[in-house]
Parts: structure tokens; sequence; C-alpha cells
């Protein structure tokens, strides 16, 4: 197990507490001095690499008339429409069955135990050559999945590209295949951080199965998946790699998601300044986000 | 009283039986699907990589490789054929972007996160979780300006402009792990070793630095699994053969008229092994220098 899971399952009462801070003592002149000195390599990263590239963008993307252009674009909404589906579906699926997952991770047996090597083997596996492997897996009558559709089950596989809906399913497949096991790992180090006594006080008061999972998993868990789902979720909007990989856009780009969309403008339409528009048009959604996300750190921290 | 509670368990016992049997026979089902679902595009990589023809593949519909051959892989590492003749270059620079973005953002999250946690700084939560701003603006989103800011940096097609993006999207995460683990170091040790004269620096170097090492081996894996597995800035940052990556050079397969895609799988499953070699050997030293249980009580 991972300290990054063993961080994110640090739960009130399994840890002894740090005392709070003695503010009386506040840092003097040269530890503040060394405080900052410290601080500057990340603040530099963060001026010179988000700071400015972000401001150089919402530069670029200045002009009113590229939104103008966009929102009478029907490829703009419908990657817009994806997007919401990619990242509503691809991520609350994935989490979801994470938590449920990690719970399995928990069983005492010996060959639950040796899959679990096996099933981080996604997270591991590069994204391009995966979600390549994806793309040919369901290339169509040649494809490994629609081969084995005909050959074992006798049923034509379907034309797995060339329907919306089954390339849209698709891209959020793979998504959930590459990076369902880094959360599944991380909820099971939280689950592994839950005292046994707290199991056994709920098994003693009859609370078992389904009902352990509502009345004891859930809450101790709760401020946790929201934290993941929200990182998640921001981390997700902007993914570019899996559908331009695994659909490719296909069916004639109507499974294109803002990032692949505007990668489209830039580079082969050669409008870098509508691409730009294109993707930064979600910050109205992402920054609220990123808002709650930094609360939800907080409250944690209080907790702690 | 007790003979009446005694049936009842009698009646009560084949059923909890029953229901343990369809439990572990559940549990087995859900283990042989989990292994599928986790190796079929593995397999899928193999099965392309084992076809023994020279350039162009046709995709026959088969569930296994009717002559398998490891005649692809050959190829890829003696770099015997056009689109592969840098390959040891190509994995060279690959190599290169992730140890770079593991060190880089190591050291600047380790030192972020001490001058936020340790330094008694009044609104040291906030300085912590700020970072997290950044993922307001998805990477992908941000290719386009900083592909041209590259350009007025002087780091363009040049390798550490693809470590500043990584090192750039791989910190905010870091710093947040790493600051949430500090909470299980004791303040009193850092109290201690300031009435010993201990300085900022040695109390990072002598003592944060050992304690956070679990939680710098994650975060390190974490880098490095970021920097393998990203392929739109090297895409769009790198364009010379030479200086090239193996996921920009996987993606150049897809530009040529020609269709070995055999070498193309063969790539991609080298490709793989590091990373998770890594994190496998990672994972063992991280489990075995947890802190977390000497610390309690």
């Amino acid at each position: 197990m991972s300290s990054v899971q063993e961080v994110f399952a640090a739960r009130p009462g399994t840890l002894n507490r740090p005392r709070r801070w003695s503010w009386r003592r506040r840092p003097r002149g040269s530890e503040l001095a060394w405080a900052v000195a410290f601080a500057v390599p990340y603040a530099w990263v963060f001026v010179a690499f988000v700071v400015y590239p972000v401001a150089y963008g919402l530069w670029m993307a200045r002009d009113p008339a590229l939104y103008r252009e966009l929102l009478t674009n029907p490829l703009y909404a419908r990657a817009v429409v994806n997007t919401a589906l990619f990242v509503g579906l691809g991520v609350n699926v994935k989490m979801f069955l994470a938590l449920l997952l990690s719970g399995f991770f928990m069983r005492r047996r010996w060959w639950i135990k040796a899959l679990l090597p096996v099933y981080m083997l996604p997270w591991a596996l590069p994204a391009i050559p995966a979600f390549v492997s994806f793309h040919w897996m369901l290339i169509g009558e040649q494809g490994l999945v629609d081969t084995f559709l005909s050959t074992v089950l006798g049923i034509p596989g379907p034309h797995w590209f060339g329907d919306r809906r089954l390339a849209l399913g698709a891209n959020i497949v793979a998504y959930i295949w590459k990076w369902m096991p880094f959360w599944t790992l991380t909820f099971f180090a939280a689950r592994t951080a839950i005292p046994q006594e707290i199991y056994e006080a709920a098994e003693v008061d009859g609370a078992s199965g389904i009902r352990r999972f509502t009345h004891v998993v859930l809450p101790l868990l709760g401020n946790l998946y929201l934290v993941c789902t929200l990182l998640s979720t921001l981390w997700t909007i902007g993914d570019f790699t899996t559908v331009s990989l695994v659909s490719e856009g296909a069916p004639a780009y109507s499974t294109d998601v803002l990032a692949t969309l505007g990668f489209q403008y830039a580079f082969e339409a050669a409008q870098p300044s509508l691409g730009v528009a294109a993707v930064l048009s979600a910050l109205p959604v992402l920054i609220p986000l990123a808002i709650v996300l930094m609360r939800a750190v907080q409250t944690r921290e209080v907790q702690l | 009283m007790s003979l009446a509670r005694a049936a009842g368990v009698s009646a009560r016992r084949p059923r909890a039986r029953l229901r343990r049997a369809v439990v572990e026979i559940a549990s087995v089902v859900l283990v042989v699907a989990l292994l599928i679902w986790s190796l079929a595009p593995v397999y899928n990589m193999l099965l392309i990589a084992l076809d023994p023809d020279d350039g162009d593949i046709e995709f026959e519909g088969n569930l296994w490789p009717p002559e398998p051959s490891l005649h692809s892989f050959g190829t890829v590492v003696s770099q015997g054929y056009w689109l592969v003749e840098s390959f040891w270059r190509q994995l060279g620079n690959s190599f290169f972007i992730g140890l770079m973005t593991m060190i880089l953002t190591v050291l600047i999250g380790s030192l972020a996160s001490f001058a936020a946690g340790r330094m008694r700084l009044t609104r040291g939560g906030f300085l912590a979780s700020a970072p997290l701003l950044t993922y307001a603006v998805p990477a992908s989103f941000l290719v386009i300006p900083f592909s041209r800011l590259m350009v007025s940096y002087g780091l363009a097609n040049s390798l550490w402009a693809i470590v500043a993006a990584n090192v750039t999207f791989a910190t905010p995460y870091a710093i947040l792990i790493l600051r949430q683990y500090a909470r299980l170091i004791p303040i009193e040790l850092d109290e201690a070793a300031r009435i010993d004269g201990a300085s900022a620096v040695q109390m990072y170097r002598l003592l944060y630095l050992p304690l956070m090492a679990p939680a710098l081996a994650a975060v390190g894996t974490f880098a490095l699994l970021l920097a393998w597995n990203e392929y739109v800035y090297q895409y769009v940052l790198l364009s010379s053969t030479r200086n090239m990556t193996v996921a920009v050079a996987i993606a150049q397969f897809f530009n040529t008229d020609e269709a070995p895609w055999n070498y193309m799988m063969a790539i991609a499953l080298i490709y793989s092994i590091p990373p998770i070699v890594i994190f496998y050997a990672l994972r063992r030293y991280m489990a075995a220098g947890l802190t977390r249980g000497a610390l309690r009580g």
C-alpha cells in the first residue's frame, strides 16, 4: 500500500493528533526568510507555468466574436454535451465502482490479495498504447471483441465507432479501465485505516452488509470521496488522450470533447484563438469546482 | 428457552452456510471478471505484437496468434525499421523526462509543503491548498498558450519544456499529499529540534525528508506515472526525431501509409515495462517505510 493512500486514509481518531500550533511563537526574521525561500521554487513554477500561460490564453481568446462563433457552431454544442456525458458518467461510475471494489479487496482470501497487483496493471500501463489497444479491440469485425462475440457467442458484433452512443460508451469504458485502479487503491487504504473495532461494534449492533456500508463506511469516507471525485472531475474535464485515441472523435467528430475539439481548431484548422476560446469556455464550471475542492481539503485539515 | 434458541441456531445455520457459499462463488466470478477486464487490452497488444509479418499487418480476426513470433520485438530492439530507427534514443528521452519530473516534483513539492506545514506560517493551510487552483485549468487546455510560451522561454523542441509541464501539473497533488502526511509527524519533534538549535535547512534535511520518505516515494511514483502517461504536450512540443519520446513515436505510426502495427505494439509493450517495474518496486518500499505505526502513541 502506498502512502498516498495512507494519507488519504488518515481519519479522525485513527491517529494521534498533532497538537494545534502554538500561535504565541510566530516565525522570527531568519525563519520567515527560510519559509519564503522554501516556497519560492513552487511559486516560480506557479507563476511561470500556470499564471502566465493562463493569462496568455485569456489574452489570445479575448475577442467576444470567438465565443459568438462557438455558440453558433453545432460541433461545439455537441462537444459540450459529450464532455458533460464523458465526465459525468465516467467519473461517477468509476468512483462508485472503486469504492465498492475497495471493499471487495478487503476480503481475506489469498486469491483476492493476489488479484490486486494484476488489477493495478492498467494504472501502471502507459495511456497511449493502452488506448490504442482499446481502439483496435473495437475496430470492427476484425477487432478482438467482435471476433470473440462472433466465434464464441455466435452473434455479430456491432460497428462500435459507427454509432455515436457506442463510441461514447467505448471512450467511457476505456477511461474507467485506465483510472479505476488508482482510486480503488486510495479507498482501499482508507478502509484499512478504519479501526477494526468500529467494524466489530457495528457487527454487534447488527449492522452488516449493506447497512455496514451505509452507516459505517460512507460516513467515514464521505469527505474523502468528495475530495477524490472533485479532483478526478477536474482532471477528466481536460482529458484529451482517451477520446483522441479510443474513438478518435468518430463517427464524424460526433464524440469529440472540448479538449479534442480545441486541439483540432488550433492545430488542424489553424485557428489557435478559437481553440483556446473553446477550452477556456469551460472555466465558469472549472473555477467553482476548484474552489469547492480547496474548501473540502481545508475542512479535512480541520477534522484531522 | 435455551432449547428454543438452539433450535433457532440450527435452523439458521444451513441458511448461513448457503449464504457463505453464494458469497464465495460470487467472489470467484468477480475475480475472474476482473482478471479478464484488466488483462484483455494487454492481451490484445500481445496478439498484434506476435504477428510474424514484415510491414503491412492485416487484422484477420484471431482470438490467439496463429503463428506467434518474436520477430517484431527483435526488429524494434535492433532498430531495424525506419520508424523505429531511433528507438533507444527515444526511450532514453522518455526516461529523462520521467526521472526529471519525478525528482523535481519531489524536491519542489517537499520544499513547498515544508514551508506551508512546518514553518508556523499563519496561512499555511491556504498556502498548501492554493496550488490546487492549477487544476481549474486542465493540462490539455493550456497546451496551446504553453507551446507558444515555450518558444519565448527558449524551450521549443526541448525535453525541459515537457518536464516543466509535467512538474506544473504533478506538484499541486504532491503538495496536497505531503501536507496531509506531514500531519502524522508530531510537531513536538520540530520544537525539540529547534530548541537544540537546528536551523530550518537542517530540520528539512535531517528530520522532514527522512520521516516523509514513504509519502515522497508515493508522490514520486505518481509524478513518474503522470510523465509516462502524458501524451499531448510531447506530441505538440517535440517535433524532431531525435528529441521525440516513445509516446510520440508510437503516434507517428498513424501518419504513414504502411501499417507495421506489430512493431508499434512491440514498442508499446516494451514502453510499458519500466513504469510497471518501478511501480511495483516502490510499492514494496513504500509499504516497508511507513512510519505511521511507529509514530502512534
